[in-house]
């Protein structure tokens, strides 16, 4: 049972930035834009929010008031990032894919430039303790404490907070039903007065916001309130494009795609920890692939009732249709 | 005679505007001069008293050291190749970077473990890197055509799979690998690539194969019914369906050459003899994703997946990473390059659509007495500005 919490414990940490980012590229996409560039928008957040945490590590705050200021600085600078993508894919009318792959290529040589030239290292380091031990009063819940509560950060909560905001506007709100017209057939949308281009930028934007606070979330739950250039966020940007195709661009499917996900992860390093998987002697790069292979399978099996956005992707053209 | 070849060069002036090469042309030395002045202008934030030394490091400093420039241009001219090859088919293959480890790892494989005659072992070791490619192109390629997963997210996924398999098979293999330095050992030297024998620089016969290979490749898109057919699903993929051609096939096929091409990148990245330490002939397993398959993709961009336009591109991306190289001599990081590389692949992304209107204010001007709206506009403008600067110049006058 301890194992089980353990596994718990330490998988959803790892949940929260791959349903945050995929959250995001869900906002984009059904807006009619395709995010490859989600990869290099979590680092400009997790380099933001650790920059920040750093200068203000020292100022006494306590580590979750930092967390929640740096979050905040995470996601704006996550929003104006991701500007370069809706001004060239929205107005330019460039090819999406390619400004997305200049986006990631864009960040890491950011990062190792500044963080050189100013740190005179690969990355930011920061001390900020954000772990939390056991969360007072829940903490003491029977099996639910001991899932969520203990062993845990503040993102965890933050994050299922985010999901459920997103899935009430995506679908209760105005803006959620334009936002989706836009991404299946811009025509119609613009047809009855709404600004396509408009929706996209905001469709964007959000991406960036929640890519920018998916980024800091991954330093703060997985590498201890730290970023460098060489690892940047391990590939997450992109697991998370995979979280969101596997999730069908529905928000709740999004959520058990991403915990299914950490969870092989968490399952991978913690392979010596589990006494019944060690004694198998299989090397750990076996499960390191795992998430990999199984993003594989699993796009193999959902592709055939794949329910992506029908425009995404297209840039919108008035005088097309 | 004469008169009537001065009137075909005319027209042939005039027409060079609206030839494809010339504006593709266009766009990427657009995209390349404003990628060049923002790394320059980062250049003089960081460092004003040095930044033109450093900007003339990484504008010159490849031009003496060309052999290395060329060197470092064969692995991404074929990565460069091999996005840009499925590219003409209207794939996007971001996985040159696992083809081209799995290319490394294979043609390792050969040179260590295998006992062939010195004369030809390093050429079954390169056919060897291009199988391994093969095969890891083939991955994406074969879920794309018969379960329509996108490609994009299962090359990615391939190279992860590909990084973390050739680490783990490299370091179980106890007659590659030395623990102790963490890396396997150097590839022996009669399965090192041949030397071009150029004193001073580590150019190798790499870059005449890459070379051959991108002018076959041109020939393949242009001259081949293949070819025809690749660039026709490329285009519209429906049409070409109706057409009666084999789109499955030629996915398959697409990805498979694109795996082959990055993977000869692999083998001959890891089997060139060089003096620079740790650039080549033996393999570090860090987890670490190979870069030059990610260049690849903005070698193919930049050279808009046109081969003898890559072999362009690679040169002048390995031209510049040798002059940031330089320019640490006076202070600089390289990443400066790495910035002004994925600046000036964005720019391309929609430098095409810059160019174009670049090219009708030259129709524009060209056919000012054929057209007569925009023109008219143009005129009165200017005689609204000119009349302007008379006005200017009058009360100039007075004030004096």
């Amino acid at each position: 049972m301890d194992t089980f919490y353990y596994l718990v414990q330490n998988m959803l940490p790892v949940s929260i930035p791959l349903l945050l980012v995929a959250l995001g590229g869900m906002f984009t996409e059904r807006s009619g834009v395709i995010n490859i560039g989600l990869e290099g928008t979590m680092l400009s957040g997790a380099f933001a929010g650790a920059l920040f945490a750093y200068a203000i590590q020292g100022s006494g705050l306590s580590p979750n008031m930092i967390l929640l200021i740096c979050m905040i600085v995470a996601a704006v600078a996550g929003a104006i990032f991701s500007q370069l993508l809706s001004f060239a894919a929205v107005t330019m009318k460039a090819n999406q894919v390619i400004v997305g792959t200049a986006m990631n290529m864009m960040m890491p040589a950011l990062i190792l430039l500044i963080s050189k030239m100013t740190f005179n290292s690969d990355g930011v380091t920061t001390s900020v303790r954000y772990f939390i031990r056991k969360v007072p009063v829940l903490g003491d819940i029977p099996v639910i404490g001991d899932m969520f509560f203990k062993n845990t950060y503040l993102t965890v909560l933050i994050g299922f907070l985010i999901l459920i905001i997103s899935t009430i506007v995506l679908y209760k709100t105005k803006f959620g039903l334009r936002l989706r017209a836009c991404g299946e057939h811009p025509h119609a949308a613009d047809s009855v007065g709404i600004n396509v281009n408009r929706m996209r930028y905001i469709g964007v934007t959000i991406s960036g916001i929640l890519g920018g606070i998916g980024g800091y979330f991954y330093s703060v739950g997985i590498t201890d309130g730290n970023i460098n250039g060489h690892n940047g966020v391990a590939g997450f940007g992109f697991l998370a494009l995979a979280v969101m195709i596997f999730g069908q661009w529905q928000p709740i499917k999004i959520m058990f795609a991403a915990l299914f996900f950490a969870f092989l992860r968490t399952l991978a390093y913690s392979v010596p920890l589990i006494p019944f998987l060690d004694n198998l002697n299989i090397p750990t790069d076996y499960y390191k692939m795992m998430p990999y292979v199984a993003t594989i399978i699993v796009l193999a099996l959902t592709s055939k009732n794949s329910r992506a956005p029908k425009a995404e992707g297209i840039p919108f053209d008035k005088s097309q249709r | 005679m004469q008169d009537k070849n001065g009137m075909n060069s005319k027209n042939e002036k005039k027409k060079i505007t609206e030839i494809k090469g010339f504006s593709s042309f266009t766009s990427a030395l657009m995209a390349i001069v404003i990628g060049l002045l923002f790394g320059f202008i980062v250049m003089l934030l960081a460092n004003p008293s040095n930044a033109v030394a450093g900007f003339r490091y990484v504008l010159l400093g490849g031009l003496s050291r060309f052999g290395d420039v060329l060197y470092f241009a064969t692995p991404i001219l074929m990565t460069g190749l091999s996005v840009a090859f499925a590219f003409k088919m209207g794939l996007f293959n971001i996985g040159a970077s696992g083809q081209y480890t799995m290319g490394m790892f294979f043609a390792l494989y050969v040179a260590f473990m295998f006992d062939l005659p010195p004369s030809i072992h390093w050429i079954i070791a390169i056919l060897a890197g291009m199988l391994g490619g093969m095969i890891w192109g083939f991955i994406p390629g074969i879920f794309k055509s018969l379960l329509n997963v996108n490609e994009v997210i299962t090359s990615i996924m391939t190279n992860y799979i590909g990084m973390y398999l050739v680490d783990m098979l490299i370091r179980s293999n106890s007659a590659m690998y030395i623990p102790s330095m963490t890396r396997t050992q150097y590839v022996p030297q009669h399965v090192q690539i041949r030397s071009l024998g150029i004193a001073g620089s580590n150019v190798n016969f790499g870059i005449v194969f890459a070379l051959i290979i991108a002018v076959l490749l041109y020939i393949i898109l242009q001259k081949t019914t293949f070819g025809y057919e690749l660039k026709a699903t490329g285009y519209n993929k429906h049409a070409a369906q109706y057409a009666g051609m084999n789109g499955k096939r030629n996915i398959i096929l697409t990805m498979v050459i694109a795996g082959a091409l990055s993977g000869l990148g692999g083998a001959f990245a890891i089997l060139a003899p060089s003096e620079i330490a740790g650039s080549s002939m033996t393999y570090e397993p860090i987890n670490v994703i190979a870069a030059n398959g990610f260049n690849g993709i903005a070698v193919a961009l930049l050279g808009n997946s046109h081969p003898i336009g890559v072999i362009f591109s690679a040169i002048f991306i390995s031209y510049i990473q040798r002059g940031g190289t330089l320019a640490s001599l006076v202070g600089y990081k390289p990443e400066i390059i790495d910035l002004v590389i994925a600046v000036i692949i964005y720019f391309s992304a929609f430098a095409a659509i810059m160019s174009s209107a670049i090219r009708r204010i030259f129709a524009n001007r060209r056919n000012k007495e054929a057209l007569i709206t925009e023109p008219q506009i143009e005129n009165i403008e200017e005689d609204v500005g000119s009349e302007i600067e008379n006005l200017e110049k009058n009360s100039n006058k007075e004030a004096e």
